[in-house]
């Protein structure tokens, strides 16, 4: 177990690390993007002398290292800054679309691993039979469609008129519990179709590799059910690449859903991203940046940490 | 299932007439349907308008208004000194009445008393002296400076506000019309511009940006026939299939902007009314007329008559537009050149040009990307394929989206432009024609045109003023520097529960974005 803590706190001090850099690297690829935010905001408005005021009144014609320092500084405070485009603080910005974004991810999450897992264990079980061939071909052409257009399918089929499911998930007003699992439906099975394939596809094959192993022919000498064999024999050694896999759609799940969210109009992180990327600003880019960045570094960290105590090899080791 | 076609009635007969033909004579014909089926507006029910735009980036700061969520949002929060009304004319909102002096340089507003906030106050002429202070000076930050300009002075005399202008603008009222110019309560001669405060027909409960805005009726609204329904929702719907569908499916009563390329499956939705209003919107094809090859007019005029303007709006519109005549002023409008010659596809006269200027044939890049405008990069082509069969090589170069407005528009020789609605002829050429203007595009300097911009501005007597605005726009399509192929219609949808009057207004889409206290629920 010491081992285990000491590996925590090495990677959690490699994840600050991490984040310093990631901070770097988007805040000089904002830099090199074309036009700064005084011409984004005015866009076609924009004359030289509003630019010029704009900038002024922001601080923009600082140098790069003396606007870069001042936000660390910040941060290290756990100041967040405020965003350039409103003045609305960059926390608050974030929280609320960051509350979404999670329970939009909770609930692709909870519908798609526990599918993923099942399909993925009666694959192996039943490997090539027609079921097996009927789950991969399902799950294969559903991760081969484009997001956007799943999710143009399922709202032909589920919403339109007289629809089941609404095809706009917006959350206005403060929808309940119940409420919730309705509206956000569509998207939260858009995400399930595009993430079912990989989470199956690794279960089946980390199965049935080991399926080919001496210790699993032994159990099946003895007679034990191929059910039980797998549940029971094969399943926990195969653990640490589900974990791992699981871990990297988890984090695209929080990161990577901008177009499911626009096209469900579901307010999330994605969006916010984007407009701010659009008009520069800054201070939310970078906030947003470091947050997905942290989700990557602490999700790739538990599923380490899960493997790790999956694996008693690993455990015990000296 | 209608489809409901809206021209200007302006106070010009002629034009009228001809802007019936250049609509295919459909514009002035209203379905028998829908006039008869107008009844008297009536109070109640919830608005849910789905709209285009809307980014997180947005602010409460009238100075930074500039897309259709935070405008729509402004006309159903605040007033404004002047309104322009459905039919075209310039009619008395917070400012009561006017009156200019002889040169049209010193105008004085009578703001209308007794006028509330949603906070409970009351407009003063301090407030609205503040709220136009906010766009001018030189530490102004708002995109609404430079119509403001001209003003050397504003103060407040008693419940009057009286501005000075540099010269004359018989226009003045108009530009006091313009979005960014909400009135504002002041607290010590400056607004609060983050205030979610206004004397407007709705009071905002909650505003997300970016994603939606809450209002309800504000009970103490001042007008007495306007503001019909309890409650607006604003939603801000980007994707365009998404926007679609929210209609169809009845989670929101009207969406604007509707995909063209789908527009006629929506209209076959039942229960679902697309209206196309044809205004000022215009698409063009600015030229820098200081750079080789473009400062030689015959190379311009060759461009010009190597476009197949019907064939834009035919694909590029889908039809809901109207071709251009390479001057920005719309058929609808007060002083629209009647008598001008319209350019048409002639490649034998583009050719006849391009030997003019001396030459046998042309290679020129064109720098697009569709946020000059929705379909940019297809126009593009179309024009490179007509101006082929005239000895023109165009090469369309694909630009990105991201940072257009910074790095292409202005910067490269020959690029993509929108306008929206400017109200007055004015407004619209001392913007983008005038020399030395901002927002120039063409670079374009003309002696003749700057002199008789500004006489036309400050000329009282109407009938010179029409002569002399038929002057400017010849100089403009024959001289300029900006090919303008295209006018295209706001196109909105709505369910057939939804109201409005017989005229929508023209100068914006969402009837003048004062959909929100001129529509009702049947």
């Amino acid at each position: 177990m010491p081992h285990v803590l000491r590996m925590i706190a090495q990677r959690l001090a490699l994840g600050l690390v991490t984040l310093f850099v990631v901070s770097i690297i988007i805040f000089l690829g904002t830099e090199l993007l074309p036009g700064d935010f005084a011409q984004q905001m005015l866009g076609q408005a924009a004359t030289p002398e509003t630019v010029a005021a704009l900038r002024e009144r922001l601080g923009l014609n600082d140098p790069m290292l003396v606007r870069y320092v001042d936000w660390l500084t910040d941060i290290l405070r756990g100041d967040f800054g405020v965003s350039l485009a409103n003045g609305q603080p960059v926390a608050d910005l974030i929280g609320r679309r960051l509350v979404n974004t999670l329970s939009l991810a909770l609930y692709a999450a909870a519908i798609s691993v526990p599918l993923s897992l099942a399909l993925g264990i009666l694959a192996a079980l039943f490997r090539n039979t027609l079921f097996d061939r009927f789950v991969n071909a399902s799950a294969l052409t559903s991760i081969s469609f484009p997001e956007f257009f799943v999710a143009y399918i399922l709202i032909f089929l589920f919403a339109g008129a007289g629809g089941m499911f609404p095809s706009m998930a917006s959350l206005r007003g403060d929808p309940g519990l119940g409420e919730y699992l309705h509206r956000a439906f569509l998207p939260a099975l858009t995400l399930t179709l595009v993430t079912t394939a990989y989470m199956m596809r690794m279960t089946r094959a980390a199965i049935i590799n080991l399926l080919a192993s001496p210790y699993i022919e032994m159990a099946r000498l003895k007679g034990i059910s191929p059910m039980r064999i797998i549940l029971r024999h094969a399943l926990p050694n195969a653990l640490a690449p589900i974990i791992n896999v699981i871990a990297l759609n988890l984090a695209y799940l929080i990161t990577g859903v901008v177009v499911v969210e626009v096209v469900f109009v579901y307010p999330g992180l994605g969006q916010l991203i984007v407009d701010s990327v659009t008009a520069r600003d800054m201070p939310v880019v970078q906030g947003v940046a470091l947050l997905f960045a942290g989700a990557y570094v602490l999700l790739n960290l538990t599923a380490d940490v899960l493997a790790t105590l999956s694996n008693p090899r690993l455990m015990h080791r000296r | 299932m209608t489809r409901t076609s809206i021209a200007r009635r302006g106070p010009n007969r002629r034009s009228i007439l001809k802007g019936a033909t250049a609509f295919g004579g459909a514009a002035l014909v209203l379905p028998m349907g829908s006039r008869m089926g107008r009844a008297q507006p009536s109070r109640g029910g919830i608005l849910r308008t789905g709209t285009a735009h809307g980014s997180t980036t947005d602010s409460l700061d009238p100075g930074t208004w500039e897309n259709d969520f935070m405008i729509q949002l402004a006309h159903m929060r605040n007033n404004f000194l002047t309104e322009i009304a459905a039919d075209g004319s310039l009619v008395p909102e917070i400012a009561e009445s006017w009156e200019a002096s002889d040169d049209a340089s010193e105008w004085t507003f009578a703001i209308r008393a007794g006028v509330p906030y949603h906070s409970g106050r009351t407009v003063t002429a301090e407030d609205v002296v503040a709220s136009l202070n906010h766009h001018r000076g030189e530490d102004s930050t708002s995109a609404a400076a430079p119509i403001l300009a001209d003003i050397t002075d504003i103060r407040a005399d008693g419940m009057n506000v009286i501005v000075t202008l540099a010269s004359g603008n018989a226009d003045f009222p108009f530009i006091l019309s313009d979005y960014h110019l909400a009135i504002l309560p002041a607290t010590d001669g400056a607004i609060d511009p983050r205030t979610t405060d206004g004397c407007g027909p709705y009071v905002l409960d909650e505003l997300e940006l970016g994603v939606s805005a809450s209002l309800t009726r504000f009970d103490g609204y001042w007008k007495p026939d306007a503001a019909w329904f309890d409650g607006i929702e604003l939603i801000s719907i980007i994707d365009p299939a998404a926007r679609q569908n929210a209609l169809i499916s009845g989670e929101v009563d009207y969406i604007d902007q509707v995909d063209l390329n789908t527009v006629n499956l929506l209209r076959r939705s039942p229960g679902i009314e697309v209206l196309s209003v044809a205004g000022t919107q215009h698409y063009g094809l600015p030229m820098d007329t200081r750079a080789a090859p473009f400062s030689d007019n015959n190379i311009r005029l060759a461009l010009k008559y190597a476009i197949d303007r019907q064939q834009m709006v035919d694909t590029i519109l889908n039809g809901y537009g109207a071709i251009g005549n390479d001057h920005p002023i719309g058929s609808g409008q007060r002083f629209f050149n009647t008598e001008l010659e319209q350019k048409t596809f002639d490649p034998d006269r583009a050719r006849f040009h391009l030997k003019e200027a001396g030459l046998d044939s042309l290679d020129v890049d064109i720098h697009l990307a569709d946020a000059a405008f929705a379909g940019a990069l297809d126009a593009g082509v179309l024009f490179s394929e007509t101006a082929g069969r005239a000895g023109i090589n165009l090469n369309v170069v694909r630009e990105p989206n991201d940072g257009y407005w910074s790095n292409v528009w202005m910067q490269k020789p020959f690029v993509g432009t929108y306008w929206g609605g400017r109200p007055t002829e004015d407004q619209m050429f001392t913007t983008a024609y005038a020399t030395g203007a901002p927002w120039n595009e063409s670079y374009w300097s003309n002696e003749r045109f700057d002199e008789l911009l500004v006489a036309a501005r400050s000329e009282l007597d109407e009938d010179l003023r029409r002569e002399m605005y038929f002057e400017l726009q010849e100089l403009v399509s024959d001289q300029g520097g900006t090919i303008i192929p295209m006018f295209a219609s706001y196109v909105g949808a709505h369910t057939d529960r939804l109201q409005h009057g017989e005229d929508v207004a023209t100068n914006w889409a969402n009837d003048g974005h004062r959909m929100c206290e001129r529509w009702w629920f049947s």
